[in-house]
């Protein structure tokens, strides 16, 4: 019920926008190191876009840019148009902690705070001045439920976060990450220290959540990004490939280097 | 056999055993030191036996035991290679002029332990060993010999102390009190007059006022007179074991001992007695004796306030270093320097809190807000206060060093992690950053502690004294007296120990106060890990 609300909210609040990242000609640079050349792409809303390539490749410094969690790397520079919704991320009027709440990320290593399971959920929604218990403990429950965790730790929501297996840790993230209500969530390779069947949880999950927002996902694992995503982009040495459906790309890719990739002939 | 040797070195036997040898020797040294002092130290308490030998020309030496050695350089005729000599705590200052005496092993033709010989601690002299000759009251013998006077003089003895107490409160307490009207006072009256617009009635109540205390005081100081009268009512005369007498009040004796008459569990008892009394007792003797209690308040009061100056300042330096200072040359200058800061010389920094603590702080701040006292300096002279701070800035790059470690081991996915759910920079570090580090700072705590409460130097500049007339602490406001002098454990030691004027005698003091000294550190460490312990608990794993 509260589930269906929520999609019918972000479907409305996106309804008027098929795109809801768009990437225009973008280079990045650490300082004289270009990470990125010309990138250009969009994301569609309620869909999973996986990026795949190499590493080293530049899939997280793109992620990265969406949150402008790059911001914080010295010497770091955008040179383009990132657009939310179509409006430039990078223009000097936005406010990058409000930036943030509205695209959150789940993060390559696990890192749930040293704090308990509740008050990790309750992180974000508290640093946006939410104080009401009971309002706190609704969506600790939403959250966690987004995040198929629920069940599993509704009775021990006050032990520490580090007691949860690495599989449950990177859901809990990911329940994190919804409490603030976002409308796109970037996922750094969130599968890439788990096992199969904490990995397995996470992909069904995703396509529950493609209901509620947007999801890009960066992956090293092919098989996944078949699985899952609805497009995919192909990154080498910072250049973006090739971009396309899914299907396309692991069938029928019109670069032989993308071919090359997919069919595992190097990467 | 070369290849064997080589074998031998390269399978690292050889260094497992020099390093296994290292880690041997520092816990010799440092268990040697412990049991030094404890030995020592510990004692002192014991009621130790008294002997009484009988020497070849038919005289006697009555006392403690204190050891016996081969005489050194002994070769001439008289004093034959080996020979040995003992020595003896023999007290009765103001008849022998010495505690101790040497006694060659060969001039003994016996040695007893009588039962009927005490132990008199006096309040001045030190110890007396001997005997009860009679015990009278104003000229009239109340008791005679030995026995009889031995029973009359305990409860004798008992009341002596209790109005030694009453003395006691009525001087510190009741006079003290006035005393400290009688200055507020007189305090205020120049501060109206300092000020220049007063009415003259106030003045004039405030001098009535202070003509009551007056009164009231010499009314108090009659009864003092009275009560110290009452001390000497009861007279004993005491003889040493060679028949000499001395004549003494019984308010002049703290407490008679026969140990030799003692048994192990009175000993146990008195030991314990001794230790608590030397813990909760003022100083005597110029400090040779009594108790060292203004020193262990002054001692931990001065690190209590040294950590509530250094942590905040420590933690915040370190916080703009490490996360807000653009990482550079002019960062790692500041760090080498910071952590070069913390090898200066602890003197140095002594004369820096005398320069800048106690004359210009200090001095401005009398002139601001002390005018009234002046000249005589309130702020403007060495205080607890200033020692704190002085310390504080002698430990701060620890705290900023432990902090640094500490904030550089918090995983940049925390970091992260907290911005990407939109927290600013100071939310992240309040709410994630500072709780991981928390025990990084906490060390820094521990080590600035176990620094401070070691350091006397730069105290000797800045505010401790050999005898201060009050603790920096009392039931007047406001309570804490951050201008006042202290005393503290370490400059004790110094001071007992090469400054008195009877040096062998303050060596048990010596020792007892080095225990001590110990121990507090010890127990100051401990709390400061024990409240790691607890905010890392709070914090980390098990978050409840
Ligand atoms: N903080 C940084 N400073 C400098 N160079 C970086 C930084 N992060 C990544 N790079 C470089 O940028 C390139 C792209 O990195 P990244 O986006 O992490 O690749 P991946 O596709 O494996 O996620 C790499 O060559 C990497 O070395
Ligand atoms: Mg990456």
């Amino acid at each position: 019920m509260q589930a269906a609300e929520t999609t019918m909210a972000s479907s409305e609040r996106s309804q008027d926008n098929e795109h809801k990242l768009t990437v225009e000609d973008t280079d990045f640079f650490y300082g004289e190191k270009q990470a990125l050349f010309k990138v250009a792409l969009t994301v569609p809303t309620h869909h999973v876009t996986a990026f795949i390539g190499p590493s080293g490749c530049g899939k997280s410094t793109l992620l990265r840019c969406f949150n402008r969690l790059n911001d914080l790397v010295e010497g770091a520079r955008v040179i383009g148009r990132i657009c939310l919704d179509g409006k430039d991320i990078y223009d000097p009027s936005v406010d990058v902690t409000d930036l943030r709440t509205r695209v959150g990320m789940v993060f390559q290593k696990v890192n749930p705070f040293p704090k308990s399971i509740y008050q990790n959920v309750v992180y974000g929604p508290q640093l946006q001045g939410v104080r009401r218990r009971s309002v706190l403990d609704g969506i600790v429950e939403k959250s966690l439920q987004g995040a198929g965790l629920w069940e599993e730790v509704k009775d021990r929501l006050h032990h520490s976060a580090l007691g949860l297996s690495g599989g449950q840790q990177q859901r809990l993230c990911i329940a994190r990450a919804l409490a603030v209500n976002p409308e796109v969530l970037l996922m750094d390779e969130p599968c890439s220290a788990l096992d199969p069947i904490s990995t397995a949880k996470i992909e069904e999950l995703l396509h529950s959540l493609k209901e509620q927002l947007t999801v890009v996902i960066v992956t090293h694992n092919m098989q996944q990004a078949a699985r899952i995503s609805d497009l995919t982009g192909f990154f080498l040495m910072g250049e973006l490939i090739e971009y396309a459906e899914t299907k396309t790309i692991f069938t029928n890719p019109s670069d032989s280097r993308t071919e090359d990739y997919v069919t595992g002939r190097f990467g | 056999m070369r290849a064997r040797i080589k074998k031998f070195l390269d399978s690292g036997t050889l260094f497992v055993w020099f390093c296994g040898t290292a880690v041997a020797a520092s816990l010799l040294l440092v268990g040697g030191v412990l049991l030094l002092i404890m030995v020592n130290g510990l004692g002192f308490f014991w009621p130790h036996a008294l002997v009484d030998l009988t020497l070849t020309d038919g005289t006697h030496v009555l006392g403690e035991l204190k050891g016996e050695e081969v005489i050194p350089y002994s070769e001439t005729p008289a004093f034959p290679e080996g020979k040995t000599r003992v020595r003896l705590k023999v007290g009765n200052r103001d008849l022998y002029g010495l505690d101790f005496r040497w006694v060659d092993t060969d001039q003994i033709v016996s040695a007893e332990s009588p039962k009927d010989v005490a132990a008199f601690e006096r309040r001045e002299w030190g110890n007396f060993y001997g005997r009860i000759r009679e015990v009278s009251r104003g000229g009239d013998v109340v008791a005679s010999g030995n026995q009889e006077g031995w029973k009359a003089l305990q409860p004798l003895i008992e009341q002596a102390n209790d109005l030694h107490e009453e003395i006691e409160h009525l001087q510190r307490d009741v006079i003290g009190d006035i005393n400290y009207d009688i200055e507020e006072t007189r305090l205020k009256i120049r501060e109206l007059e300092l000020s220049g617009q007063h009415e003259p009635q106030e003045v004039a109540e405030l001098q009535t006022a202070t003509k009551q205390l007056e009164t009231q005081y010499e009314k108090h100081v009659a009864t003092l007179r009275k009560l110290s009268r009452q001390l000497d009512e009861y007279a004993v005369i005491l003889v040493e074991t060679n028949g000499r007498e001395k004549q003494l009040a019984v308010g002049q004796i703290v407490k008679a001992l026969r140990p030799n008459d003692m048994g192990f569990v009175e000993k146990i008892l008195r030991y314990f007695m001794n230790f608590w009394s030397v813990l909760s007792e003022e100083p005597r003797e110029a400090n040779t004796e009594g108790g060292i209690f203004p020193a262990i308040f002054g001692t931990v009061m001065m690190v209590l306030i040294m950590s509530v100056a250094v942590v905040p300042f420590g933690v915040l330096a370190a916080f703009y270093l490490r996360e807000y200072a653009r990482q550079g040359l002019i960062v790692r200058v500041i760090r080498i320097a910071v952590n070069n800061l913390a090898g200066v010389p602890s003197i140095v920094f002594g004369v820096f809190g005398l320069g800048f603590f106690v004359y210009a702080v200090g001095g401005t701040l009398d002139t601001l807000f002390y005018p009234e006292a002046l000249p005589t300096p309130t702020f403007g002279t060495g205080g607890i206060l200033w020692a704190s701070f002085t310390l504080a800035l002698l430990t701060v790059p620890v705290v900023i060093v432990s902090t640094e470690e500490g904030l550089s081991a918090v995983p940049r996915e925390y970091r992260e992690g907290s911005l990407a759910l939109g927290a600013t920079k100071f939310e992240s570090m309040l709410r994630v950053i500072l709780p991981c580090a928390l025990p990084g700072i906490l060390t820094g705590l521990i080590l600035a502690v176990a620094r401070a409460t070691g350091e006397v130097a730069p105290l000797m500049l800045t505010g401790v004294v050999k005898l201060a007339p009050a603790l920096p602490l009392d039931h007047h406001f406001p309570f804490l007296h951050f201008e006042r002098k202290f005393m503290h454990l370490g400059f004790h030691i110094f001071d007992v120990g090469f400054q008195s004027p009877n040096v062998e005698a303050a060596k048990p003091m010596v020792y007892v106060t080095t225990l001590i000294l110990v121990m507090v550190v010890i127990v100051l460490n401990l709390s400061a890990v024990a409240l790691r312990n607890y905010m890392q608990k709070k914090f980390k794993a098990s978050a409840v």
